[in-house]
């Protein structure tokens, strides 16, 4: 018993140092990772959180200003981005609307870092027919525009649910992931250490598991980012169109109708209603990406050394 | 010779993967294209019923008769022969065809040139940034355009169409052309025409090459700190070359190869994405056209338009390809990847 008690808080340890610790150096001496950090944490916060301490955004929730010909309600107090045209709290709005573009983005980003690290290594180390059949694969999907696919698609499915969403968002992003982990595969499957596994008769799941997998995991992490990135520009893009049908709270159905309903592009009276979204998005896009800068080196055992 | 029927081989290959689905989607469309088709020409027409359904049924691509297989066959082979059918709701009873001729220019000007914008100014740039990498120059602008970069070149065009149409009033906010570009035309006066048609393609251009240069320029800056590391650059510096002649001839030349894969990528994220800047800008494209067929749940000008669309990403990564091939030998005898 004395020993595997020591085991495990050796391995809670090892776990606490290698993800909070270093991490958490690294990050404080790359400052811009340390920004994108801090957004990043405040946007989850508010998708986590914030539905349970901001309240839900009524309509009419403005007595002051409910006259249906008035269309400016600026930022006061009580509403810090003002209110959009309903008389609903704007960023009430934003709050609640960050949980379903933070859920959408997860789901999308994961679906597609599984769907083309699966088929790269899959390609990759088998090689030969497989190998063939999947790039090919591969490259008719690349070449077909992502977009009009989505819409044609989100058109078809009238889909809700996040999870559908996500899948759809990621028909034809992991293309490119795909191809990259590929070659990545191939140039590692030819390293000294993959030959002495191989040689020592290790089984296959070891070898791709505990030998390949490690040396690609901070390529595919800052990959999960920017397919993170990508979702969020296509599930956004769709809900602006007003392709996928309105149920939730969205920062794509803010824009669509700020733009469509409110007109709020045509005078700066109205322009708040627009910039909220606006900012929303590109704040949370701004913030993975100085992230992503970090990753290469939480992820990366060999750059850790100088820490 | 074999590199060029191969490329070929998976441009065809493609086209014919995008139009099986659409059949699939013909196939599992919720209602029946062709009585909304049938209903749109009652309306339109005046006809009775049956004439109508005749109608439809002879103008529709995708008759429901006979066996799926069938139905396929007779699918594809209406498609390859140029017979989209014709529009449901958009404008009744004119040919796919039509529709997409009169918009497939108008996208292919804007992206185009946006393309080629971007490319050049991104490239120069990056180069610049490569000459003076560590510099203060280049880690500012890193930052700036990787940032610029991760912004949706949607809320771009929104930003772009607020300030400068709307509040300052220095560009259109819709359409191709003005009214009076129109009468310009018809008085013989093309070249007022064309800078009319400049003037307001110039927004929706600018949203693409403001979106897109970070990616070239980064690229670029990547790939000529590359080439500056490599011997012949020494030698041709050891040998007395004119610097000028160096960074053109021996540098630059060198460094655009690798990003082309990312510039025939790039025809097709343009493509695609021109549904949302032309839908912003009211510009009558091929993709403000697929919006409008959505809206309108017009069948057969949405799958139309989204073949049109695939067959022209799929031309221009063609092309591209080619001219990679032409100024890249090493590509043509498949020594590189």
């Amino acid at each position: 018993m004395e020993v595997r008690k020591s085991f495990i808080r050796q391995e809670l340890e090892y776990l606490v140092e290698n993800w909070i610790i270093i991490p958490g150096k690294i990050l404080i001496r790359n400052k811009k990772a340390l920004i994108g950090f801090i957004i990043i944490l405040f946007y989850i916060i508010m998708a986590t959180i914030g539905p349970y301490v901001v309240p839900y955004p009524k309509s009419y929730a403005f007595p002051k200003y409910i006259k249906p010909t008035i269309f400016q309600w600026p930022p006061s107090l009580e509403h810090p981005l003002g209110t959009d045209y309903f008389g609903a709290d704007i960023w009430a709005k934003i709050v609640w609307g960050s949980r379903t573009v933070l859920q959408i983005a997860f789901i999308a980003g994961l679906i597609t870092t599984v769907i083309g690290v699966t088929v790269g290594m899959v390609a990759g180390f088998l090689g030969g027919l497989a190998d063939m059949i999947l790039m090919g694969i591969t490259d008719v999907m690349m070449t077909i525009p992502g977009l009009p696919l989505l819409i044609v698609l989100a058109t078809l499915i009238r889909a809700t649910d996040p999870w559908v969403i996500g899948l759809i968002l990621s028909v034809t992003a992991w293309t490119g992931l795909a191809r990259s982990i590929r070659s990545q595969v191939l140039s590692l499957k030819q390293r000294e250490f993959v030959e002495a596994a191989k040689a020592l008769g290790l089984p296959t799941w070891h070898i791709v598991f505990r030998e390949i997998m490690p040396n690609l995991m901070s390529f595919i992490a800052v990959n999960f980012i920017f397919a993170t990135i990508g979702a969020i520009y296509g599930s956004v893009g769709l809900y602006f169109l007003g392709v996928l049908p309105f149920t939730a709270f969205n920062w794509g159905i803010m824009l669509n109708m700020a733009y469509t309903q409110a007109g709020a592009h045509h005078s700066l009276e109205t322009i708040h209603y627009l910039l909220a979204p606006i900012g929303a998005i590109i704040g949370l896009q701004v913030g993975l990406l100085l992230f992503s800068y970090a990753i290469d080196e939480i992820f990366n055992p060999r750059l850790r050394t100088e820490v | 010779m074999r590199w060029i029927v191969k490329r070929a081989l998976m441009a065809f290959i493609t086209i014919y993967v995008a139009v099986t689905f659409t059949f699939i989607v013909v196939k599992s469309m919720p209602g029946d294209p062709i009585e909304a088709l049938t209903q749109a020409f009652i309306r339109q027409y005046y006809m009775r019923y049956e004439e109508a359904r005749a109608l439809a049924e002879a103008v529709a691509p995708f008759i429901p008769k006979g066996s799926i297989f069938e139905q396929y066959i007779d699918y594809i082979t209406k498609f390859f022969r140029g017979d989209l059918g014709v529009s449901i709701s958009v404008s009744t009873g004119k040919p796919v065809v039509e529709i997409l001729a009169d918009a497939i220019p108008w996208t292919v000007l804007v992206v185009a040139t946006a393309l080629i914008i971007s490319f050049s100014l991104g490239i120069l740039l990056g180069m610049l940034m490569a000459y003076r990498r560590g510099g203060k120059f280049d880690s500012i602008m890193i930052t700036f355009l990787s940032i610029l970069r991760s912004i949706p070149e949607y809320i771009i065009a929104i930003i772009l169409l607020s300030i400068l149409g709307f509040q300052l009033g220095l560009f259109p906010v819709r359409g191709r052309y003005s009214y009076e570009a129109l009468t310009m035309l018809e008085e013989g006066n093309v070249l007022g025409f064309i800078a009319d048609v400049l003037w307001h393609a110039t927004l929706p251009i600018l949203a693409w090459v403001i979106t897109h240069i970070g990616g070239w320029a980064l690229g670029m800056r990547g790939s000529t700190i590359g080439v500056l590391g490599e011997d012949f650059i020494a030698y041709a510096k050891a040998r007395g070359l004119p610097e000028r002649r160096i960074v053109t001839r021996y540098v630059g030349r060198n460094a655009i190869l690798p990003l082309f894969t990312s510039f025939m990528l790039s025809i097709g994220f343009m493509f695609g994405g021109s549904i949302i800047i032309e839908y912003i800008f009211s510009y009558q494209g091929v993709g403000l056209l697929l919006y409008q067929a959505i809206q309108k749940r017009d069948w057969f000008l949405m799958l139309g338009d989204f073949n049109i669309i695939v067959i022209a990403v799929v031309l221009g990564a063609f092309f591209a390809d080619l001219l990679y091939g032409f100024l890249d030998p090493r590509i043509r005898r498949g020594g590189v990847e």
